[in-house]
């Protein structure tokens, strides 16, 4: 094998030139290139992070809902603090000696070399003291950061809140750095990505102490930071006030929607809390106060996420679907017979307006007796399979039974029970419409949210048709906004069939006798119905849905009052005043105003 | 017996002076790394106390292995190969995880890793098949056999996974060369890096053609290719008929590779690869992400200027600016305390050491230890220009040690017994094994 001797010499000359080559490059580096002794002279390179202040938020009439106030965190390097007064330091900084050692233990527990925040967004009139003097003390510098401020304590479920990103969060979106603030509830969550900017980033060369040096390769890596975008809301800053100061002192919630858009004006969730309290340093133990505070679980959004049955409103949409089916007319008589289920009030043989007005229960058993036994089969079971199926598919089209597709987190979407779920519960061929009849007026398995009432409110006003409820209406300057929202989502009721069913709602609040007559307004028509869910040993809640003006609705309201009584007590008022105010930027009977305000809801049941 | 008296007399002296003098240094500026004024100056539960220990224990192999009857290494090749799979096999189940990869036996208190010692046994196995082979290296089914040899510790390293070890591997490509496998092959290999570099360098440009198109990087290079090709046919206007079918050939697989090496860096690789590939080849520069070791290796390096600091004068590598500064990036701390001068030295030691074994290795008359010589030479050539080219921004940021210098029992084990197994068989050049 002597033929491949000379190979020796390539591989010598592979080592040697490879050899060479890092020579000098060493020398190049070692000898030639200043600027890395510069570096080194200088210690470090420091990069500092400029976060971008987050988009602002405003109300429909551009009015600010949350703005950015400046704080620092103030940092620490351990390793560099080495000889520092630290009396003198406690004193300026307004610590105590035991917390300086605290923190200090914490910061070295985290890394000796690299800076850690030592106190947290200090806000800027007392840092601006502490920072004349923070040349002083080696290894300290301070991190421009922004907290949220809310010029009203008011719509805290609807803006959420921010906090520091969680280390699970950063593993799974490397955008996210330690420290970084990130959405965690409300539209802060929801537009996270509009909202949050671009971070920017300077690096400077500091000495051994910290002390900036200048900027590294005259600023050749620094990049600005980008403002994130801001958000205009639907929301209408004074109705949503007004509507937290009516629901002060109860459990329950209000929405209010412009039946045209979907925009939503007001959306309550009672009892509440102040959204500056879970801002700033006391953060977290501001957040743990909210959370051991559970039995009124004023962090628990109920607008969106509590359910309840429909009750007598449901009657509205049960009307809608006989009519459109061609089970009813608006002329079809009804005998109120209450033998299987009971009703009140002095009538015996309604036609569809009166029945409406009345909430006659045996008249809606017998609508949905004849939609979901339509006799298409002679076989009961599969009738009611049938006429399940063709129900629950024109009533889901009213948004029920599903999560709306809106910008608001965690929004449940109830419960509208089709087949699937009757064969899970009794059996296939088990069930008939005697099983299931109580959803005939709204009891029985049905759960709706008060979103979504508030949204056949705005349906009815719409006389079919509805857009989905949103908070946002204009996404930056440019005022974009997500296609769904501009997408109209058709009922398969022909609009005729609304015109009786909003006489009834009209009744309802101006006729006397009728069940809301505490809703009636004297100069605007409100058309409205109540509904009353019954709890066992407790006070009903007090259910209202209406829409104001008749003709041309402008607002259309869902108030729920929990555990206070029928639901023309308290909710159709409540409501009435939101119209007034809403319409007319006014209040005529301060009476009814009074009462409200003084009213208390708030008795604990235990479970 | 006349063998083991004479050892003494016939073993290369120059190679164990260079061999205590690396040791040495390396082990002055493992001490310089770890050195810490408010502290005592020397304790055993610090890293330069561990490595003293080491080094003391590395004398207590070189004496066996100078003891021990030189032809049992080429006996037990295969032998001392299977038990090198063995471990590796034996890592995967019963071995420690420490940071993500189970490479590691922990037995009380001594830890130990099994990919050291398979290099060892692959390189006597590799030794040992080139040895009988009555065909050179150049050979299909050769070529075929020694890449499973190669392939199969290697893939069981991949599986712990330890991306660093197992690149060692390649290193037995040199020994491969040397023994008759085609140079064509390396220019290949070198043309495919070179076009791999090519590619991802030009992954940010492009330029706007007419028509409001914009063409991208990858699509210039391949242009660039066609045009040259196309250059050289006309040129040879001659050999037109000859040309044109390889050209043709050579255009279409640059082309196809350029494309697909676009595809592997964007979907195959993770951003964590894809980070260290973008800062080596200097198309991203992130000195406090994926660039901060090398930015701040390079800075300790640079900042030791033509004379240095002085030992123990260090500031960067002893503030730990520089991570992994007694391992992987042990250079730095040569670079800074040392400056030009000791990074001089250093490399023109190892340089000597090479070619002393080169020339050791071409005096043999046995094939076995000539072979055996190369894979020496090959691997620690390997390791000394990753590790070195690492610390300036030459190479990529793989981990694997310096020889003789990194701390780490198993490491400076390992490559004592390589080194020294090849002058225990060099003793014995005047007998034929
Ligand atoms: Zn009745």
């Amino acid at each position: 094998m002597k033929d491949f001797d000379d190979r020796k010499y390539v591989v010598t000359a592979i080592i040697l030139v490879t050899s060479f080559i890092y020579l000098i490059r060493l020398f190049y580096v070692q000898v030639i290139d200043d600027s890395y002794k510069l570096s080194a002279k200088n210690q470090a390179l420091r990069t500092l992070v400029h976060y971008p202040s987050r988009g602002l938020i405003y109300d429909r009439n551009k009015e600010l809902l949350v703005f950015n106030e400046a704080a620092y965190d103030l940092m620490v390097t351990p390793k560099q603090t080495k000889g520092i007064d630290t009396t003198a330091f406690c004193e300026i900084v307004g610590i105590t000696k035991e917390e300086y050692i605290a923190k200090m233990e914490k910061a070295k527990s985290y890394s000796s070399y690299k800076a850690s925040v030592f106190e947290k967004q200090i806000p800027s009139d007392q840092f601006t003291s502490i920072s004349e003097k923070l040349y002083l003390f080696s290894g300290f510098y301070g991190q421009k950061r922004t907290l949220r401020k809310y010029p009203k304590p008011i719509a805290s479920h609807v803006l959420g809140y921010i906090g520091e990103v969680s280390l699970s969060r950063i593993k799974k979106n490397p955008y996210y750095k330690k420290s970084d603030y990130i959405g965690i509830r409300g539209l802060e969550k929801e537009y996270e990505k509009e909202l949050r900017g671009k971070r920017g980033k300077k690096v400077l060369m500091v000495d051994v102490h910290s002390r900036v040096k200048g900027s590294y390769q005259n600023g050749a890596y620094d990049t600005m930071a980008v403002h994130g975008t801001n958000l205009y809301t639907s929301i209408d800053r004074d109705l949503q006030e007004y509507a937290e100061h009516l629901m002060k002192n109860k459990r329950g919630s209000v929405v209010a929607i412009e039946p045209s858009t979907g925009e939503i004006l007001t959306l309550v969730t009672a009892p509440s809390y102040d959204p500056n309290f879970l801002v700033g340093r006391n953060r977290s133990d501001n957040y743990n106060s909210l959370v051991a505070n559970d039995s009124l679980n004023p962090l628990f959004n109920r607008a969106i996420d509590a359910q309840y049955r429909p009750g007598s409103i449901f009657k509205l949409v049960q009307s809608l679907v006989g009519l459109e089916q061609g089970v009813i007319t608006t002329e079809t008589r009804i005998k109120c017979n209450r033998g299987i289920i009971n009703c009140h009030g002095n009538h015996s043989n309604d036609k569809l307006v009166e029945a409406i007005q009345h909430s006659c229960n045996p008249y809606f058993y017998q609508v949905y007796k004849r939609l979901i036994q339509p006799g298409k089969y002679s076989n009961i079971f599969k009738d009611s399979e049938a006429g399940l199926n063709e129900w629950h598919r024109m009533v889901s089209k009213f948004g029920f039974g599903q999560k709306l597709e809106s910008d608001i987190p965690g929004i449940s979407g109830g419960l509208l029970p089709d087949v699937a779920f009757y064969n899970r519960w009794y059996g296939e061929h088990r069930w008939a419409f005697s099983t299931i009849y109580s959803n005939s007026i709204g009891e029985g398995e049905m759960g709706v949210v008060p979103i979504q009432m508030a949204n056949l409110a705005a349906t009815l006003a719409n006389k079919g048709f509805y857009y989905t409820p949103h908070l946002v209406k204009g996404i930056g300057e440019d005022f974009s906004i997500r296609e769904v929202f501009t997408t109209k989502h058709e009922t398969e009721i022909t609009p005729k069939y609304f015109d009786p069913v909003i006489e009834a709602m009209s009744a309802v609040v101006n006729l006397p006798g009728g069940t809301a007559r505490q809703a009636r307004l004297d100069s605007i028509e409100v058309c409205g119905k109540t509904g009353t869910v019954q709890n066992p040993d407790r006070p009903d809640h007090s259910v209202f849905i209406c829409f104001a003006p008749r003709d041309n609705p402008k607002i259309a309201i869902a108030v729920y009052v929990e555990y206070s009584d029928y639901g023309g007590l308290w909710s159709a008022p409540i409501s009435s005043l939101l119209i007034e105010k809403y319409l007319t930027g006014k209040i005529n009977d301060t009476e009814k105003e009074k009462r409200m305000l003084e009213a208390k809801f708030l008795t604990i049941y235990e479970k | 017996m006349r063998s083991k008296r004479n050892i003494f007399q016939n073993i290369d002296w120059f190679t164990i002076v260079l061999y205590g003098i690396l040791v040495l240094i390396g082990w002055l500026n493992i001490y310089a790394a770890n050195y810490n004024e408010d502290e005592v100056w020397f304790s055993f539960s610090k890293n330069y106390g561990k490595q003293l220990i080491w080094i003391v224990a590395s004398l207590a192999l070189i004496w066996m292995i100078l003891m021990l009857e030189a032809r049992l290494f080429s006996t037990f090749a295969y032998s001392i190969y299977a038990l090198g799979i063995a471990m590796l096999i034996g890592v995967l189940i019963f071995g420690m995880e420490i940071k993500g990869a189970k490479s590691w036996f922990v037995f009380g208190g001594i830890s130990f890793q099994p990919s050291e010692f398979a290099k060892f046994g692959t390189a006597l196995a590799i030794t040992k098949y080139l040895t009988n082979l009555k065909k050179n290296a150049g050979q299909f089914k050769v070529r075929f056999q020694a890449i499973f040899i190669l392939l199969l510790p290697a893939a069981l390293i991949m599986l712990q996974p330890d991306t660093g070890s197992v690149l060692v591997y390649a290193a037995f490509v040199f020994v491969l060369y040397r023994e008759g496998l085609s140079g064509k092959i390396l220019l290949f290999g070198l043309g495919l890096a070179l076009f791999f570099i090519l590619a991802l360098l030009l992954k940010q440009t492009s330029i706007d053609v007419p028509f409001g198109l914009v063409m991208q990087g990858k699509l210039i290079l391949i242009a660039t290719v066609i045009t040259i090709c196309g250059f050289i046919y006309w040129f040879f206007n001659s050999r037109k008929r000859k040309l044109l079918v390889p050209l043709t050939i050579a255009v279409v697989m640059i082309s196809s590779y350029v494309l697909s090496v676009d595809y592997v860096f964007d979907n195959v690789m993770s951003p964590h690869q894809q980070d260290r590939i973008n800062e080596l080849l200097g198309i991203t520069f992130d000195p406090s992400g994926a660039g901060y070791n090398v930015n701040q290796s390079k800075i300790a390096i640079g900042s030791g200027g033509f004379f240095g600091k002085g030992f123990l004068q260090g500031t960067q590598t002893k503030y730990n600016f520089v991570p992994e500064q007694s391992t992987d990036f042990i250079f730095c701390t040569v670079g800074e305390e040392w400056g030009f001068i000791g990074s001089f030295v250093v490399i023109v030691a190892f340089v000597t050491l090479f070619i002393r074994l080169i020339f050791l290795a071409e005096r043999q008359r046995s094939s076995f230890t000539r072979i055996y010589f190369y894979t020496v030479v090959s691997i620690l050539f390997f390791h000394f220009a990753i590790n070195i080219g690492m610390t300036i921004g030459l190479a990529p940021v793989i981990g694997i040690p310096l020889p003789f210098f990194s701390y780490g029992g198993s490491s400076l084990w390992s490559f004592t017994v390589l080194l020294f197994v090849a002058l225990r068989l060099d003793g014995e050049r005047m007998h034929i094994l």
